[in-house]
C-alpha cells in the first residue's frame, strides 16, 4: 500500500523539492576580491564557483601588493539577486580571503580587458582592418606582408564590436586578458 | 630569547602539545613515520591506532563534539588521505571542529606519481574550511597553530595539514603558538546591537513565537546554553531543535516541543508551519527542515542568529538577519529585553500553548505496541528508562534508528549527542563512540545503530578492544536498510530494489571473535535484563537486538511537501485526519 497519491507516470519521486525556476532577472556583476597571495588559493575561489552552480564569465588574477601578499581576482558574474548575494557571502567567509566588493553595486566602476587580435588578408580587406583598427583606437604590434595583430583596450562590449568586424576580413585569433576593474572616485 | 631548533616531525609533536591535545587517532605509513617516530619517544600525547583512516576522523569528530576542543587526526598519504575524505566531508557539513595531518611524499617527488601520492589539498579542498601543504619546515609550527586558530573560530569545521616527508626530517626554528603570526580571520562573535533590538521588538509582540535552535547553539559552548534554557523560561516561547541541536534546551524543560524536520514532531512541525515569529538560533534553514521552502511558514516573521554569512538569505529569506556567536548575542538580547521590562504577549502565548498542547495530544510518536517482536521504538523506550540520569553519552549511524533515537531519547545537556546530520554518513557510529569514550573514559557511550550501518565501519571494534573503550555497540536489527525500504515501500511501489542485508554476521559469534561480549534478543520480555547486562559490563558489548523489520518511521514529511503535509503513519486516513488540524 502507498500512502502517498502519486499520479502514475510522476517523475516526482525525488527526495528533492524540485524547485520552480523563478522568473526573477538574472543580472552581471563584476566582483573585486582580494585575497591572501598563496598557493591554491584561486583553485579555491574557482572550485567554489564550479562547486555551487554559480557561472563565470570572466576571471583575471595577479599579485597587486607583493609586500603585503595581496592578490586580485576580478570575476564577472551572472545571478538573480539572492545567488549574487549567495557568492558574496561564501566568498567572505572563505579563510584566504581579505575582502569582496560588487562592483556593480558599489556604484559607478571603469572596467576595462585588453585584447590581442590575429588578422590574415590581403589587398583591400588588409587595408579595411587598418582602417578599423584606427577608427576604434587599436594598436598595430606585429606585422608581416599578410597579417596584423592588433592590441585593443577596452569594455567588453567594444572588444566583442571589434571582433564582430575583424572575422569577415580574416580573423585567425583573439587572446583576451578578462575584465580588470575598479571603482570610480575614492 | 632564540626559537629552539627542531625537526619537522618533533614540530607536529611539540605544536600538539602546545595546543593543549591530549590524544590524536591515527594509522601509520611510509609517508607520516618520522612523525610516528617522534610519538614513539613521548608520553604527553595519546595515540589511539585506528583501524581504518575514516575511523579515525569520525573518532575525532566525536572526540570534539562531546568535549567542544578539536580532534585531531593523523594519516599518511596517498590512500592515509583519500580515507580521510568522508569525515573531513562530514565535519565540515555538520560544523565540527577538527584537524587532519596527512602525510605526503617528499616535495621533490610531489608530481611524479610517486609511490602513495595523491593530490591531497587538492582532493580535499573542497571538504575542508581550510587546507595547507606545508613545503618549508620553518612554516610547519606556525601553520599547525593557524590550523588550530581555523578549526575553532567562526563556523568551525575540518582543516587538513598536508606535511611532505622530506619537511618532517629537516630542521627549523619552532614557533610558539603566542609568537605565531596573527591571523585575518576574525570573524565577528558580537551581534549588531540594533537588529538584536528590532528581535526583541517582535519577540514583545509576537503572539506565537517560536525558537528554532540547531547545531550552533552546542557550538557556541555550555555558556550558550544555558543562556538559550534562560531565554527560553523567562520568555515562556515554545522551542523546537533540528537534529544537531539536541540538548542544547532540555528534553524535559516544559517548554520542549521535540525535534523537527522530516521525522520531526508533529507539535514542533505544526508550530513551525502557524508560528508569527521564528528566532531561528544557530541552525540553517536544511532542507530536511523546511520540506518545500515555497510554503515553509508562510505567516512568521524570521529572525536568523548565525555566524556564517552564507547562512543568511542561503535557502529561506529572513527578515532579521544577526550575524554573531549566538552566545554573544543571546546575552545581548537577554539584557536588552530585560531592560526594556520583559515584556511578552501573554494572550496571545496562552492561545499559542492551547494550540499547541492540541498537537500534542495527537500524541504523533505512538505505534503499535507488540508482545510478540521488539519494535524498534519501544526499544528506544526502554534503553532510555534504563540509562536515564547515567552520565550517557549517545552516537548513532544513520537511517531509521537515527531518528527514533532523535525521537525517543531524551537529551539534558549539550554535546551528549553524536550523529552525522548534515553529511549522513553510515559508519559514522562506531568510531565517534570510541572517540567519545576516549575523551570521557568512565562515562556509559552507547552506539545506538541500524546492523547495515554497523557494519561499514565495524573494524573499529578492535580499537575498542585494543584501547579498552568500552562502547555498547546498540545495533537495532531489522535485516534491511531501513530507511530505503521505508521510501521504496512510500515513494516507489513496493520495490524493495537491493534494501534487504543478507548474509549477515552472527553479532554474537562476532563479538566473541574481537574479544567482546556479545548479546542478541528478540522476544521483547527480555529486553530489559539484556540491556542491563550490557550496561554493566565492563567492556565494549555488541547488543543484537533484532526488531520488527517492516515498520516504519513517522511521522514524517515526505520531501517537497510542506509542515502541514505530514505523514503520522502509513494509514491515509490518519494522514488526512492529521492535516486537517492545521
Amino acid at each position: 500500500m502507498s500512502a502517498l497519491k502519486i499520479k502514475k507516470g510522476s517523475t516526482s519521486h525525488s527526495a528533492y523539492d524540485l524547485r520552480d525556476h523563478h522568473s526573477e532577472v538574472e543580472a552581471s556583476h563584476t566582483l573585486a576580491v582580494i585575497v591572501e597571495n598563496e598557493p591554491g588559493v584561486l583553485a579555491r575561489v574557482i572550485g567554489l564557483f564550479s562547486g555551487r552552480g554559480y557561472n563565470i564569465d570572466s576571471l583575471t588574477v595577479a599579485e597587486v601588493d607583493h609586500t603585503g601578499h595581496r592578490s586580485r581576482i576580478t570575476v564577472v558574474t551572472r545571478g538573480t539577486p539572492a545567488v549574487i548575494d549567495q557568492i558574496e557571502a561564501q566568498l567572505s567567509r572563505m579563510v584566504p580571503v581579505h575582502a569582496v566588493h560588487d562592483l556593480t553595486a558599489e556604484g559607478p566602476s571603469v572596467q576595462r580587458e585588453l585584447a590581442l587580435f590575429k588578422v590574415v588578408g590581403k589587398g583591400d580587406q588588409r587595408i579595411e582592418a587598418l582602417r578599423l583598427c584606427e577608427i576604434f583606437r587599436a594598436k598595430v604590434v606585429d606585422t608581416s606582408l599578410e597579417s596584423f595583430i592588433f592590441e585593443l583596450t577596452g569594455t567588453p562590449d567594444k572588444i566583442d564590436a571589434f571582433a564582430d568586424l575583424m572575422r569577415p576580413l580574416g580573423l585567425k585569433e583573439i587572446a583576451r586578458t578578462g575584465v580588470a576593474a575598479l571603482s570610480r572616485g575614492f | 630569547m632564540t626559537a629552539k631548533v627542531m625537526t619537522g616531525a618533533k614540530m607536529v609533536v611539540q605544536a600538539l602539545k602546545d595546543q593543549g591535545v591530549e590524544v590524536v587517532f591515527g594509522y601509520p605509513g611510509g609517508a607520516v613515520l618520522p612523525i610516528y617516530d617522534e610519538i614513539f619517544q613521548q608520553n604527553d600525547i595519546r595515540h589511539i591506532l585506528v583501524r581504518h583512516e575514516q575511523g579515525a576522523v569520525h573518532m575525532a569528530e566525536g572526540y570534539a563534539r562531546s568535549t567542544g576542543k578539536v580532534g585531531v587526526a593523523l594519516v599518511t598519504s596517498g590512500p592515509g588521505a583519500t580515507n580521510a575524505v568522508t569525515g573531513l566531508t562530514d565535519a565540515l557539513m555538520d560544523s565540527i571542529p577538527i584537524i587532519v595531518l596527512s602525510g605526503q611524499v617528499p616535495t621533490f617527488m610531489i608530481g611524479t606519481d610517486g609511490f602513495q601520492e595523491a593530490d591531497t589539498v587538492g582532493i580535499t579542498r573542497p571538504c575542508t574550511k581550510m587546507n595547507w601543504l606545508v613545503k618549508e619546515t620553518e612554516k610547519l609550527s606556525d601553520t599547525i597553530h593557524q590550523a588550530f586558530h581555523v578549526a575553532k573560530s567562526g563556523r568551525p569545521g575540518p582543516v587538513l595539514v598536508d606535511i611532505p616527508k622530506d619537511v618532517q626530517f629537516a630542521t627549523g626554528p619552532y614557533t610558539a603558538p603566542e609568537k605565531a603570526r596573527g591571523s585575518h580571520y576574525q570573524p565577528r562573535v558580537k551581534g549588531d546591537t540594533e537588529a538584536i533590538t528590532r528581535m526583541v521588538e517582535l519577540m514583545e509582540t509576537a503572539e506565537r513565537p517560536l525558537f528554532y535552535t540547531g547545531g550552533g547553539v552546542i557550538n557556541s559552548g555550555k555558556g550558550a546554553s544555558q543562556l538559550l534554557r534562560e531565554f527560553v523560561e523567562a520568555t515562556g516561547f515554545p522551542i523546537t531543535s533540528t537534529l544537531m541541536g539536541l540538548g542544547a534546551y532540555p528534553a524535559s524543560g516544559k517548554a520542549w516541543l521535540g525535534m523537527l524536520g522530516m521525522h520531526g514532531l508533529y507539535e514542533a512541525n505544526l508550530a513551525m508551519h502557524g508560528c508569527d515569529l521564528m528566532i531561528n538560533v544557530g541552525a540553517r534553514f536544511d532542507d530536511r527542515i523546511t520540506g518545500r521552502v515555497a510554503d515553509f511558514s508562510p505567516k512568521s516573521k524570521k529572525v536568523h542568529i548565525d555566524i556564517d554569512p552564507s547562512s543568511i538569505n542561503k535557502v529561506i529569506r529572513v527578515d532579521v538577519p544577526i550575524l554573531g556567536d549566538v552566545g554573544h548575542i543571546l546575552e545581548d538580547a537577554l539584557k536588552i529585553w530585560k531592560a526594556r521590562g520583559r515584556k511578552v504577549n501573554k494572550d496571545g502565548l496562552a492561545k499559542w500553548w492551547k494550540q499547541i498542547n492540541e498537537w500534542r495530544a495527537v500524541n504523533c510518536l505512538s505505534y503499535t505496541p507488540s508482545e510478540k517482536t521488539i519494535k524498534p521504538q519501544y526499544a528506544l523506550q526502554r534503553l532510555e528508562a534504563l540509562t536515564k540520569g547515567m552520565d550517557r553519552y549517545i552516537t548513532t549511524e544513520v537511517g531509521q534508528h537515527q531518528m527514533w533515537a532523535a525521537q525517543f531519547l531524551g537529551f539534558e545537556e549539550p554535546n551528549r549527542w553524536m550523529t552525522s546530520g548534515g553529511l549522513g554518513t553510515m559508519g559514522y557510529g562506531i568510531p565517534a563512540s570510541i572517540g567519545v569514550q576516549v575523551a570521557h573514559p568512565e562515562a556509559l557511550v552507547i552506539n545506538v545503530a541500524g546492523e547495515a550501518s554497523w557494519l561499514m565501519n565495524m573494524q573499529e571494534m578492535g580499537t575498542a578492544m585494543q584501547f579498552r573503550a568500552p562502547v555498547k555497540q546498540f545495533i537495532m536489527n531489522n535485516e534491511r536498510l531501513g530507511m530505503v525500504r521505508q521510501w521504496q515501500e512510500l515513494l516507489h511501489g513496493e520495490r524493495y530494489s537491493h534494501s534487504w542485508s543478507e548474509s549477515l554476521p552472527d553479532f554474537v559469534k562476532l563479538a566473541e571473535a574481537f574479544g567482546c561480549k556479545g548479546l542478541k534478543v528478540s522476544d521483547p520480555g527480555d529486553l530489559d535484563d539484556a540491556i542491563m547486562e550490557m550496561i554493566r559490563y565492563d567492556g565494549p558489548v555488541i547488543f543484537d537486538c533484532l526488531i520488527e523489520k517492516h515498520e516504519n518511521c513517522f511521522p514524517m514529511i515526505p520531501s517537497g511537501k510542506p509542515h502541514n503535509e505530514m505523514l503520522l503513519s502509513a494509514d491515509a486516513d490518519a494522514f488526512k485526519s492529521g492535516a486537517v488540524l492545521v
